[in-house]
């Protein structure tokens, strides 16, 4: 326990640093407070969250049916399908339509999936260059940086950073004003654009009744990757399908409101295969690549829950704990409360061990999702696995189980009161300690630790049994206090 | 009206005086108390850590303790949440309990919910001193059981309050018990904003209705030297009814 983890390294090194802190902080609150607004406008918003809640635990339920339907409608439009069963599988499956295309420039929409599996390293190694469209992604790759956030991966970076990434790596003037930057990205990704022969996207719903993509972008990158290149390739988690049309109406008026505020993201493209002889434009394929990389497991344990996610990021604004480490800190492309439970379930409950604990349980998270994933009953069950599987640190269990024992004993609980009370005298100042000794230092790290009373309440009710029966007795209605 | 009180073991041995205005308190309002003996933990400790099979030894003894009162009120949300939420899933496929586990969570309140709910105190008739600024910080356990906006409501009604609200309000104040011994960096972050927006609002008196989060901050203040005096809502209430000028 006193080893210092991967974990606390990243917390300590994240709390270091205010002015990161800020940054995310203020962008993390400002996004929650336009989410409260934009869901204040709606008036059965909470019934809305019930529906996605249901919609979506039914299709997690039935992965199987709504899955084949999906691919099956998918490959009706023309469309190829291919299942990944790790995230490697689905690289070399991306790289090879790349090789068997001839595909050499990917432009890409902004997707968590890709990040996941880690593309574009793949795609580099396979001599296809990748570039992201979407500004906050395109300045994380410029910066060889990585997305601290689901949703707005430079929530941790300021314009300073920014400027500095653009004018070092795509060799503009040096201009701080948030305009001329966005024109700048602009300039560099329309040359891409028009140069480019893959698109990659993720997808926000794939539905099973129509095999339809859906892809929610707001700054029109997405259309123009989904269009633009000869070929498309949508890489999707299988918890992604939805059973039907109709229930993309309701996913598509929580998503965007949870997130950013807005009503609806400004562009939400529906993809039904490749271009028809008819259409004007489109890619002349389109490969849906359908990945598990652990979702299966998931699917078949007790976190099934969690699947429900839609990847909104409204856990991450709201969470205390994020807003103060940052998304780096979790060592996982999905950071924040949902990350803490996808980190450990998605790849390894021991070496993201730590994470389950990193939270106070205060359920702002389960607050705000909108398809009400109950993030701290998880953690809970997370914490709950790690005992059973004895792999809580040694020290830690020692304590727990002496507490317990402790609180479980009347006469224990007594003698640890009158213990407590002596035993911290020796570091007493008043009725407070500045300093702990051994393993308790850490209550006395950043504030003061109070000492148990001299008379616990338990003292107290008993002269205060003798005060009462001494008193006169007076009238117990109290009228005047009531409404 | 027959009340046993679930002081709770953090109240019970850390701010005693805060029981005992509950009890004053609740006398005042016409409650005959009770308190069995031998109550320690509602068993949330265990249970927030993954210790369910403690947790379930602590909850039925907590039943078992509670077992023949009508009413039972505890002046922490937090606990109240473990009683009502968690101990009825915890207990639910246990034959002897399931029961009993769903007939404590009835029988249970939250201070300030039984003052409000059961009690319909008229919070605007209880004059407090106007001169000594107030401000209130919301307990996150509290959510599921009394509401941010009532649960300040009723402090900012208090007669003649000069009520400060609380920038962020629903924010966690960092104690979330193992959380913050095992992670103090990241909790003293949470805690240091919490006592910054509370000394912003330039309160006087910070009413917590929760021993985990008062020792939290109010450690935390005394490590930057103090200034703002933390006092649960039943020591206002008794305070201000004239009940705790004579100490036990």
């Amino acid at each position: 326990m006193s080893r210092t983890t991967w974990f606390e390294e990243n917390v300590a090194k994240a709390l270091a640093d205010d002015e990161v802190r800020a940054a995310i902080d203020n962008a993390a609150i400002k996004k929650i407070e336009a989410r409260a607004a934009a869901v204040a406008e709606i008036d059965n918003f909470e019934k809305l969250r019930d529906l996605a809640r249901d919609i979506k635990q039914h299709a997690v339920d039935n992965i199987d049916r709504y899955l084949q339907q999906f691919i099956d409608n998918v490959k009706s439009h023309g469309g190829q399908v291919h299942l990944a069963k790790t995230a490697a599988d689905a690289n070399r499956i991306i790289a090879s339509i790349a090789r068997d295309n001839d595909l050499k420039l990917a432009v890409k929409v902004k997707s968590m999936t890709t990040e996941e599996t880690r593309l574009n390293e793949q795609l580099a190694a396979d001599g296809v260059r990748a570039i992201e469209t979407d500004l906050g992604e395109f300045i994380v790759q410029l910066d060889h940086d990585r997305p601290s956030h689901i949703v707005t991966p430079i929530i941790h970076k300021n314009r300073k950073v920014v400027a500095a990434a653009m004018a070092r790596e795509i060799g503009v003037e040096y201009t701080e004003d948030p305009e001329t930057l966005t024109m700048h990205a602009r300039r560099y990704l329309r040359d891409v654009f028009r140069r480019c022969d893959l698109g990659v996207s993720g997808v926000n719903f794939a539905v099973a009744e129509t095999g339809t993509i859906c892809i929610c972008t707001n700054e029109g990158n997405g259309r123009l990757s989904t269009t633009r290149p000869k070929v498309h390739v949508a890489l999707m988690g299988i918890e992604k399908v939805i059973p039907r049309m109709a229930d993309l109406a309701v996913f598509l008026k929580i998503l965007a409101r949870s997130s950013t505020g807005q009503p609806i993201t400004v562009y939400t493209s529906l993809i039904n295969g490749p271009k028809r002889p008819a259409d004007p434009d489109g890619p002349e394929k389109l490969h849906v690549v359908i990945l598990d990389g652990g979702r299966r497991r998931i699917q078949q344990s007790e976190y099934r829950d969690i699947l429900r996610c839609i990847r909104c990021g409204a856990c991450l604004n709201a969470c205390p704990v994020y807003r103060r480490i940052g998304g780096h800190a979790y060592g996982n492309v999905y950071p924040g409360p949902i990350g803490k439970l996808l980190a450990p379930l998605l790849n390894d409950k021991t070496y993201y061990g730590g994470l389950p604990q990193a939270s106070s349980l205060c359920g702002l998270c389960l607050e705000v999702c909108p398809v009400r994933i109950n993030i701290p009953d998880a953690l809970i069950r997370l914490r709950k696995d790690q005992v059973r599987d004895k792999s809580v640190p040694r020290l830690r269990q020692f304590a727990f189980q002496w507490m317990f024992r402790v609180l479980s004993s009347p006469w224990l609980y007594r003698l640890g009161q009158k213990l407590g009370r002596l035993g911290t005298a020796p570091w007493a100042d008043g009725e407070w300690c500045r300093k702990l000794p051994g393993p308790a230092r850490r209550l006395t790290k950043f504030r003061d630790a109070p000492r148990p009373a001299p008379k616990p309440f338990r003292q107290l009710w008993k002269s205060e049994q003798n005060r009462e029966s001494k008193r006169p007795a007076r009238s117990k209605i109290t009228s005047e206090h009531r409404e | 009206m027959d009340v046993a009180l679930f002081v709770t073991c953090l109240t019970d041995t850390l701010a005693p005086r805060a029981g005992l205005a509950v009890v004053r308190v609740l006398r005042r309002f016409g409650c005959t108390l009770h308190f069995p003996p031998d109550q320690t933990c509602c068993g949330q400790p265990a249970y927030n850590n993954g210790f369910h099979e403690e947790a379930a030894v602590m909850g039925r003894r907590l039943i078992d303790v509670f077992e023949d009162y009508e009413r039972v009120v505890t002046p922490s949300g937090s606990c109240a949440a473990m009683v009502v939420h968690h101990l009825p899933e915890l207990l639910a496929a246990d034959p002897a309990y399931a029961e009993k586990s769903r007939s404590l969570a009835a029988r249970t309140w939250e201070f300030g919910q039984f003052l409000d709910e059961v009690l319909k105190v008229d919070m605007s008739s209880i004059n407090v001193d106007s001169s000594r600024p107030i401000t209130y910080h919301y307990s996150c356990h509290l959510r599921g059981i009394v509401s941010a906006e009532r649960a300040s409501q009723m402090v900012s009604s208090l007669g003649g309050i000069d009520y400060r609200p609380l920038e962020q309000l629903n924010q966690c104040c960092g104690f979330g018990g193992a959380f913050g011994a095992i992670y103090p960096d990241i909790s003293n972050a949470m805690t240091s904003d919490k006592l910054d927006a509370i000394q912003r609002t330039g309160a006087e008196i910070a009413v917590v209705n929760e021993t985990g989060c008062t020792m939290t901050i109010e450690g935390a203040a005394r490590r930057r030297g103090g200034g703002v005096k933390f006092m649960h809502l039943a020591e206002v209430l008794a305070e201000a009814l004239g009940l705790m000028d004579e100490q036990a």
